[in-house]
């Protein structure tokens, strides 16, 4: 396949090449400066991989002939025939080039600042590039050219070879306006390396998609096949001058004609599978007041959707809302009544019903005529005031049976998840009441605040028809929740310290941040056509194909992007599955314990499409640049024998080629890529998955402070046995209550719990064990800039190690040099060898990654916390002094009496569930006039991987009136707690505040 | 929704219907022993008297029916919102002929008449609810789920939620708006669990105010040109804790209630529930 595939390429592309090669020259200047270096590195340095496709892909070239070797064997056994500079230049070229240009591209698209990002580093990589090239060149120039267009197709094939044959004949087209693109936003890149990536570009293959729009027109797209969702998605946005596009989604149609979203983060390929580049651009979230759109197009493309929702049955209305929404639509559609030439005909073109009664018709018509002088955005504003009221407004339903097996729907929308029993609203858990939503295998579950009456945290679970739906509403659930639930990225000061979640927490782009980036919308009102006038006038074939100007995107990018700095970028393009689990605001932790943990029950399919999952995570994750660390990767390369992972990657890596070319965001991105990607792999290992929500912040945003405090200090500690018991010892013995039980589910779950603080995030068995580590977690603590490198870096860990595990002699020589190939290399394993990267990815992820990365663990899944937290956490014990403050703020002080019935039982609950034996230790109550302080002390011990583990909570509980000094109690108890157990260390403190007010506010 | 609320309250017509000298043997009555049946029509013609010449209604008043004893209690026999009827197919199966009248009464009125045709449902006005912003259905002895499914068909606007309701009661037996997003409850616990169920199941945010006495819950809340926030409410001399309740609730609000009083319990129940009138809901463009 790929030779053949090749070869036609070759032949269509040499023609632009000549065209392209204008460019060329500046290239070639900064390609001899770094040739020296490069062949010096060549061993190592193809790495280059940065700078364009083209280099990537020449030299993928040459080794066409390799790859035929390799590409069967699989994998380590070609790597020996192979000579280790080709693995390496296969291997680098190949992921990194283009995936970072497609990164970058799209990143553009989104937000002009990942371009300007992309630039800086580019002329590095470039260089580094150059020199792999020119060095490929000099040994095979011919195979150059050849090589390049290989090793594309061969990666391409591997998905969708008959969409890629079919796309060869646009590849010229493709690679034309790839190009374009890149010279227009990285022009550094393309100086460097212009011949390699118009080899490149041509090879690419490309896939006509055919998006249908809310007016019902076709819009056709030509993107790569590699291309991953937001490429299509932003071309469509552009397509519609739309900038508030955050509401919006492109859907396709499984293979059992389910609708799904299509994943911005992931390669169209590899989520449409079989299914035809159809889809369909949606509204997919609602918003529950339309008239704080910024812009009328937006509104516009609401009612359209609306529209359409009305008149498929999915939004009931009365007869009545019928007829009001139809008056409203012919308003905005015609203008204002006419009865000379507005008869009944004239609405043969609208259906503003299910089935549409002539009554109706003369209802619309009548109503019509009272709307006189509305303008069509007045009109439209005025559908959606009345269409926002609806109660299916927003709702997304999906079918499902209760325990109890009788047939239900559960409705996802902005504040929560609504069960339906037929027409029939049964119950309702608003996001503020669920604590926690996952799904394991055909079932979905949500766990679900105590109520103020109640005692403990209960469970509900649903069935849904399958794993897929299952896996789909949760997904729906996250996403929902995300969007809706979760504030602006108002991180207080204190923040910072005790959050140890935060590193873990996506920050998705909420609808908060949504609309203060369309604040800054500064246009002027776009004109479009509604879709009466398009009737007329418009062919459906009109809209742009392909070529999408770069700086059209960019114009969007920079209005949404203006808030996405360092991280948010990333996460908003990496919509994965696993993505959608991102916390965003500070209030909530999203955790996945297990993330993307796939069923048991899993056809083969879903078992493909998990590990091209995976392997597109892996490749994303090398694709980010880790920076070098010549330490870990000469232990490495001494402990194991890269090589034959090298090999394989050079087959395979063209497919990487494809990529975003990597910016700093990119990379961050890439990194948390890898992690989820990560925690995919385990997925299959385990099946559930699930999401925690913490909201940590209410407590303290309620602005009426209630008196009562209640404090709850876990101290969590490695210890062997010997210090457990000591530990015990020390501890006050007195019998718990059922107080003191509680603390023990928050600790393995401690997301679940309701807690307060952020930084709360509990101290997972693994956490200890990585404890030794610690350090090394720290970096993810800098600033946001700082993260992607930090988390980056750990993936390469990995993949170092998996290279040497596997033993690549080369590998020396890379060590110092560049982290791209080390990624590079990442990646041909992850696709083949993932397996084994998952087994492997486990140790290291202890030591060396960060906490994300421990999610990933399996072992993990409880608790899940990253090592990073605990340098963290030691800091709030420092940090403590400032999070009282804030908490402390006095208000009218409400006592609840109700304080002292946290409960024991809720704890053994959750305690079955984690899985962590606990023993309760000792309760101890002390109290004084003014001041009541009850101290519950749990101690659980944990056996995991040889290593014994005691952790031990103390729930402290103040209560008082106004008068107490709240701070000063909570820190006294903290230090007790401490010199109670001086070898152990304060993983979380956890501080909740009661208050009569705050209950309400949780409705 | 504030666009919603605006309008609700704002009540333009009452449908009465008179009492029947069989009303002591009325299935309704809770209360044992005897019942002076004499007393209560003077009371309701009160009742009237207030709606008509204090509150300015339009008063359709139906002649009673000596074979149904309960048909005075008028609240149960019909659903009223926008320009929408449901007949109820009371749980009772005495009384479903009660509604008849009720239907061409509101047949009358140019409302969009419903009927419930599935021998199957039952459904009792005073099970339901509607806060202006939704429904909330009383599954009592007297309405099943297939009674409320109707009502949710009927008002596909509306969010139509199940409440399960004990002891024999109705909904609105201890339960009713007092106000805009303000819901009169009674005290007993299965009131206040109801209302638990209530602000659950909501999407939106009611304030409460609690009453000593269930059967003080219920009440009329209107909105009427001209004469402002009304609270229809029983005597004071009926149930002197809970008038305190809504007489201190009054300041509560934003605005006060004026309290007729002077109605009975008896009379309560034959107060018009607000459905009974045709709402103009923004959402509905005709005018009634």
């Amino acid at each position: 396949m790929t030779t053949e595939v090749g070869s036609e390429t070759e032949v269509k592309k040499e023609p632009e090449k000549a065209e392209e090669q204008s460019p060329a020259p500046e290239q070639d200047a900064q390609a001899p400066a770094a040739e020296p270096k490069a062949e010096a590195e060549l061993p190592c340095g193809e790495t280059a991989p940065p700078g364009g496709d083209g280099d990537a892909q020449p030299k993928a070239a040459s080794p066409e002939k390799e790859r035929k070797q390799k590409e069967p064997s699989a994998g380590k056994g070609i790597s020996r025939f192979l000579p280790p500079w080709l693995k390496r230049q296969k291997s680098q070229s190949q992921a990194e080039p283009r995936e970072a240009e497609k990164e970058n591209q799209e990143k553009v698209d989104e937000q002009q600042q990942p371009g300007q990002e992309s630039a800086p580093k580019s002329p590095v990589s470039e260089a580094k590039e150059a020199p792999g090239e020119e060095l490929k060149s000099d040994d095979k120039d011919d195979k150059h050219s050849i090589g390049s267009a290989d090793t594309q197709p061969a990666k391409e094939e591997k998905g969708d070879e008959s969409l890629e044959r079919s796309a060869d004949v646009k590849e010229k087209e493709e690679s034309k306006c790839e190009e374009k693109k890149e010279e227009g936003e990285t022009p550094k890149p393309d100086s460097g390396t212009e011949k390699p990536l118009l080899k490149a570009a041509k090879k690419m293959k490309t896939v006509m998609c055919h998006v249908t729009l809310l007016d019902g027109s076709q819009f056709p797209c030509e993107v790569e096949k590699r291309a991953k969702g937001h490429f299509l998605f932003f071309k469509v946005c552009e397509h519609l001058n739309l900038l508030e596009k955050d509401y919006f989604g492109l859907s396709y149609k499984d293979a059992a004609d389910q609708k799904c979203w299509l994943d911005p983060a992931k390669e169209i390929k590899r989520q449409i599978r079989n299914s035809p580049w159809q889809f369909a651009f949606n509204v997919k979230f609602y918003p529950p007041d339309p008239s704080q759109l910024t812009e009328d197009i937006t509104r516009y493309l609401l009612c359209l959707q609306l529209r359409q929702d009305i008149a498929s049955g999915r939004l009931p209305c009365s007869f009545v809302t019928h007829s009001l929404l139809g008056s409203y639509t012919l308003q905005a559609e015609l203008g204002d009544y006419d009865p000379s030439e507005h008869r009944l005909e004239y609405l043969s073109d609208f259906q503003f019903a299910p089935t549409q009664t002539k009554e109706m018709e003369e209802k619309v018509v009548e109503l019509h005529k009272n709307h006189r002088g509305m303008t069509p955005a007045q009109a439209d504003a005025q559908f959606l005031e009345n269409a926002k009221k609806l109660s299916m407004y927003g709702v997304d339903l999906h079918h499902a049976k209760d325990s109890e097996g009788v047939d239900i729907m559960l409705g996802v929308c902005a504040n929560g998840l609504l069960v339906y029993k037929d027409r029939l609203r049964i119950n309702r858990f608003a996001w503020p009441k669920i604590l926690k939503i996952s799904y394991k295998r055909s079932n979905f579950y949500i766990k679900i605040r105590p109520g103020e009456t109640e005692q403990f945290e209960s469970s509900v679970g649903f069935k849904l028809p399958n794993h897929r739906s299952a896996k789909r509403l949760w997904k729906v659930c996250v996403e929902h929740h995300t969007f809706f639930r979760l504030v602006t990225p108002e991180q207080p000061p204190k923040a910072r310290f005790l959050t140890l979640g935060s590193k873990f927490r996506y920050s998705g782009r909420t609808q908060a941040q949504t609309r203060q980036a369309s604040s800054l919308i500064d246009r002027p009102a776009p004109y479009f056509e509604r879709t009466s006038s398009k009737r007329v006038s418009r062919s459906l074939d009109g809209a742009p194909v392909v070529s999408v100007s770069d700086q059209a995107l960019r114009g969007d990018s920079s209005v949404a992007g203006d808030k996405e700095n360092g991280r948010e970028p990333a996460l908003e393009l990496s919509s994965d599955s696993k993505s959608k689990l991102r916390v965003q605001g500070e209030n909530i932790y999203v955790r996945h314990s297990n993330l993307m943990l796939e069923d048991l029950d899993k056809t083969q399919e879903d078992v493909l499409k998990h590990q091209a999952s995976i392997s597109e995570l892996k490749r994303s994750f090398m694709e980010s640049t880790p920076e070098p660390r010549p330490d870990q990767w000469d232990k490495r390369l001494t402990a194991s024998p890269a090589t034959s992972l090298r090999l394989q990657a050079q087959g395979k890596t063209p497919p990487t080629t494809d990529g975003p070319l990597p910016d700093s965001k990119d990379i961050g991105k890439s990194a948390e890529d890898k992690q989820r990607s990560g925690t995919g792999e385990q997925a299959e290992v385990e099946i559930e998955e699930t999401v925690v929500i913490k909201e940590v912040k209410k407590a303290p945003k309620t602005k009426d402070v209630a008196p009562e405090v209640v404090v709850g200090a876990a101290v969590a500690e490695e210890a062997k046995k010997e210090k457990e018991g000591e530990a015990e010892e020390k501890e006050d013995k007195r019998p718990g209550g059922g107080e003191a039980s509680s603390s023990s589910d928050s600790h393995s779950e401690s997301e679940e719990e309701a807690e307060y603080h952020p930084q709360v995030s509990s101290v997972s068995v693994d956490q200890i064990k990585e404890e030794p580590e610690e350090e090394e977690p720290k970096q993810e603590a800098p600033p946001p800039g700082a993260d992607p490198i930090a988390s980056a870096a750990p993936p390469r860990a990995r993949e170092e190690r998996g290279a040497a595990s596997e033993g690549a002699a080369d590998e020396e020589a890379h060590n110092g040099h560049t982290e791209t190939r080390q990624g590079l290399v990442s990646v041909e394993e992850d696709e083949e060898e993932e397996e084994e990267e998952e087994e492997e990815e486990e140790p290291r992820l202890n030591g060396d990654v960060s906490r994300t990365e421990t999610e990933r663990l399996p072992q993990v899944i409880c608790c899940s916390e990253p090592p990073v937290v605990k340098t963290e956490m030691v800091t709030i014990s420092d940090t403590f002094a400032a999070q009282k403050t804030e908490i402390s703020t006095k208000e009218v002080p409400i006592v609840h009496t109700e304080t002292k019935t946290i409960t024991y039982e809720a704890a053994q609950l959750d305690g079955a569930g984690d899985s962590e034996p606990g023993v309760l230790m000792t309760a101890q109550t002390i109290t004084s006039e003014s001041l009541c302080t009850t101290t519950t002390t749990h101690i659980t011990k944990t056996l995991k991987g040889g290593l014994s583990e005691t952790r031990i909570e103390k729930r402290i509980v103040i209560t008082g009136d106004s008068d107490i000094d709240h701070d000063q109690a909570l820190a006294q108890a903290i230090k007790e707690a401490k010199e109670q157990h001086p070898d152990m260390s304060v993983t979380r403190v956890v501080v909740h505040k009661e208050t009569e007010l705050a209950e309400e506010g949780e409705d | 929704m504030a666009g919603l609320m605006t309008d609700f309250g704002n009540f333009t017509h009452a449908v009465v219907r008179a009492i029947p000298d069989s009303f002591a043997k009325s299935a309704q009555r809770r209360s044992g022993g005897e019942l002076d049946v004499s007393k209560a029509q003077r009371e309701h013609e009160l009742y009237i008297g207030v709606l008509k010449h204090e509150l300015g209604l339009r008063v359709l008043e139906l002649p009673a029916d000596e074979s149904l004893p309960d048909c005075a209690l008028v609240g149960d026999a019909a659903v009223v919102c926008g320009d929408t009827a449901l007949i109820a197919r009371p749980g009772a199966a005495a009384r479903r002929k009660e509604t008849e009248a009720m239907r061409n009464a509101l047949k009358e009125l140019n409302l969009n008449i419903v009927d419930m045709e599935d021998e199957s449902a039952t459904l009792d006005g005073e099970d339901v609810l509607f806060t202006g912003r939704e429904f909330f259905v009383g599954i009592s002895t007297r309405t099943n789920q297939r009674g409320a499914e109707i009502l949710a068909d009927t008002f596909k606007d509306y969010a139509v939620s199940m409440v399960p309701v004990q002891n024999g009661q109705r909904l609105k037996s201890f339960c009713s708006m007092a106000g805009p997003g303000l819901v009169a409850i009674g005290s007993s616990e299965h009131a206040q669990k109801c209302l638990k169920v209530v602000q659950q199941m909501s999407d939106h945010r009611y304030d409460k105010l609690t009453v000593p006495d269930d059967a003080a819950a219920n009440c009329v809340y209107m909105n009427l040109p001209g004469k402002g926030h009304v609270l229809l409410h029983c005597a004071q001399e009926e149930y002197p804790e809970s008038a305190k309740v809504s007489l201190n609730s009054t300041q509560h609000g934003t605005s006060p209630f004026p309290s007729p009083g002077g109605l009975t319990d008896l009379l309560r129940n034959l107060r018009l529930p607000q459905r009974r009138v045709p709402l103009h809901l923004n959402a509905t463009p005709f005018p009634s």
